[in-house]
């Protein structure tokens, strides 16, 4: 449930004057058809011992993932947000067999993970934007020859994958380049063309735009949007760039303390977070505020007011009755900041439960 | 067989990669050598005092030494072998990375340690070796048979040494640190693999226990097969049960670790 009507004072942005009108309970999107992967109710509990004596410590019981439920299907493409120690990385360690659920059902591809973890990683890629996968003192190649013989990707395959993750991540150059030699950005491409050469049906990529100049973002954006849609290959990205999620998902699911409090079209997140677009206004002169219900003033400051209104809302009427009724000289509307929306459902202590 | 291949790309990997630091080699030979000769002047001033200490004449001990500093770097006697690498990366959470890997942890990181050791074998143990044997009299086998035989208890002796390096390593799991244990190991390493002195120079019940215990298979098994002191195939045996019992070791906790430890990090 998202907090009420908690109003960021003296700044003039419009996501700050959102009033929340939070209705609990709306997701959508979940995946179509048969899911490819399937979480039902998985629960990661981990023991934490706490020093609280000179000999004594207290064993506590920290819920990392907390029944948590989704599906994803064939070919889509998921962005995964949450704060930090929201349980993210969990659920991926969970999803590639690396950590075991401690309750719940997980299929991936109808695998069980932990249960066959190496017969997974034939079929999956995982990619951190914090790790590399790369051999740090050998040349890009020889990482390379390495994927070909631990995945036994046939030789034709292997040619032919390399050949278009090196045109298309613009690797060409750096191929017999020490790793070590790499840039943040090229080391990344490296790192994601790594985890492709296999042809995996799934592609985790955690955080792969962390640290990344604004083109080197582009630039991967791009490639896994082209991934998506030549190869129909199924990709869950967590991040903390929204416009990693805009750009290239679909669909966005949003957990918090374990718990899925959004899952749906990244659009609807406004309405979930009952944001509100704003209205400036300036007027002739020094006036009271306007009364134009639903919409409601919220900040006067001579003759420029601040009405905010429903996202979903169109500004047209508004904007009409306004410029009837009032001596209105300029106008402009904010639209509501995601960021800020994000923000707010990450502060709101009470999950929305899950579909 | 295609596992065969991907682990013998591995160990070339882990070659190379030790080959790109040319400098990092030179230097450990200068090292080497150097320590070869204040151990050599040490020993043969021993031997003056003591003569046929531990059996072994003036020439033999000088032999010994030069022995102790080729093989120092390549059996990683007092670390310094892939085990740092390991536990930084269980450290840090990258072991996550290894973990994805549709490959086997314990033979990857035996395979990238065996190509390091074939390395340092060559780049740091042989010029000290060698250079040593030309500046003082020594007492190295005529025949090919026995320069065979004794290669064999080094290459046995990379497969200990990376069963007790690994051990040590996957200690990271439980201290999420593993420097204590790094120390313990190369304080132990020295002491018990007869790279201070020779294991047969250790007097009464102390002898008798290192002489059986894993480390004395790195350095005074093959020491004793060069010499001439003892036979390859019991040599043989001994090296081949403390590698299988270590890597087995090795092997179970491994599944332990992986099993129910957090993979550190997010």
């Amino acid at each position: 449930m998202v907090d009420g009507g908690t109003v960021g004072e003296g700044t003039p942005d419009g996501a700050d004057a959102v009033n929340a009108a939070a209705d609990g309970g709306r997701t959508a999107g979940a995946g179509a058809g048969g899911g490819f992967i399937e979480l039902d109710r998985v629960e990661k509990v981990f023991a934490v011992r706490r020093r609280t004596g000179l000999l004594r410590s207290e064993r506590r019981e920290v819920r990392a993932v907390d029944a948590l439920s989704f599906t994803v299907a064939r070919g889509e493409m998921v962005g995964y947000i949450g704060p930090n120690g929201a349980g993210k990385s969990t659920t991926v360690k969970m999803l590639t067999g690396i950590l075991t659920p401690s309750g719940g059902r997980l299929r991936v591809a109808g695998i069980d993970p932990a249960r066959e973890r190496t017969r997974l990683a034939q079929r999956i890629g995982v990619v951190f934007g914090q790790r590399t996968t790369l051999w740090w003192d050998l040349p890009l190649i020889d990482s390379y020859r390495l994927m070909h013989r631990m995945y036994r990707i046939p030789r034709a395959r292997y040619r032919e994958n390399l050949d278009r993750c090196v045109e298309l991540l613009e690797l060409g150059d750096l191929l017999d380049v020490p790793v070590r030699q790499l840039s943040l950005g090229q080391r990344m491409r490296g790192d994601i063309a790594a985890a492709l050469l296999h042809d995996p049906e799934v592609l985790y990529l955690d955080e792969p735009t962390i640290g990344l100049d604004v083109v080197s973002k582009a630039r991967v954006r791009e490639f896994l949007r082209d991934l998506n849609a030549e190869r129909g290959t199924t990709v869950l990205l967590t991040t903390h760039d929204l416009q990693d999620i805009e750009q290239v998902c679909s669909r966005v699911m949003v957990i918090d303390h374990g718990r899925l409090v959004y899952d749906g079209p990244l659009a609807g997140l406004h309405e979930a977070g009952g944001s509100e677009r704003v209205l400036v206004v300036d007027l002739e002169r020094e006036l009271p505020p306007i009364e134009a219900p639903p919409a409601r003033v919220v900040r006067v400051e001579g003759p420029r007011q601040w009405l905010a209104f429903p996202a979903a809302q169109s500004a047209a009427p508004l904007v009409a009755r306004i410029a009837a009724e009032h001596p209105l000289v300029d106008l402009s509307v904010r639209e509501p900041d995601i960021e800020a929306v994000i923000a707010r459902m990450y502060a709101a202590t009470a999950p929305v439960t899950p579909p | 067989m295609g596992a065969g291949r991907l682990y013998a790309a591995v160990a070339a990997g882990g070659f190379r990669r030790y080959a790109t630091y040319r400098v990092a080699t030179a230097a450990g030979v200068f090292t080497n050598t150097v320590f070869g000769l204040i151990l050599v002047y040490t020993y043969l001033a021993l031997w003056d005092v003591r003569p046929h200490l531990g059996g072994y004449d003036r020439a033999q001990a000088v032999t010994y030494v030069w022995l102790g500093q080729a093989c120092l770097a390549a059996l990683a006697i007092g670390g310094g072998g892939v085990e740092d690498e390991l536990i930084e990366r269980i450290r840090t959470g990258d072991i996550a990375i290894d973990l994805y890997r549709p490959a086997d942890l314990q033979l990857w990181w035996l395979a990238g340690d065996l190509g390091r050791a074939v390395f340092q074998l060559l780049g740091r143990g042989v010029a000290p070796f060698v250079l040593g044997s030309l500046l003082f009299p020594v007492a190295l086998p005529s025949d090919v048979l026995t320069w065979t035989a004794f290669l064999g208890t080094v290459l046995l002796a990379m497969l200990v040494s990376f069963g007790i390096r690994y051990l040590v390593a996957l200690s990271t799991f439980w201290l999420m640190d593993g420097r204590g244990a790094l120390q313990m190991m190369m304080i132990t390493g020295f002491f018990c693999s007869g790279m201070l002195l020779p294991l047969n120079v250790f007097p009464g019940a102390l002898g008798d226990v290192v002489r059986v215990l894993p480390w004395s298979s790195l350095l005074q098994a093959p020491a004793d097969v060069l010499l001439g002191r003892a036979g390859a195939l019991g040599t043989y045996l001994f090296q081949a049960a403390w590698a299988v019992a270590l890597l087995l070791a090795g092997r179970l906790l491994q599944s332990v670790a992986t099993r129910r430890v957090v993979v550190q990090g997010g």
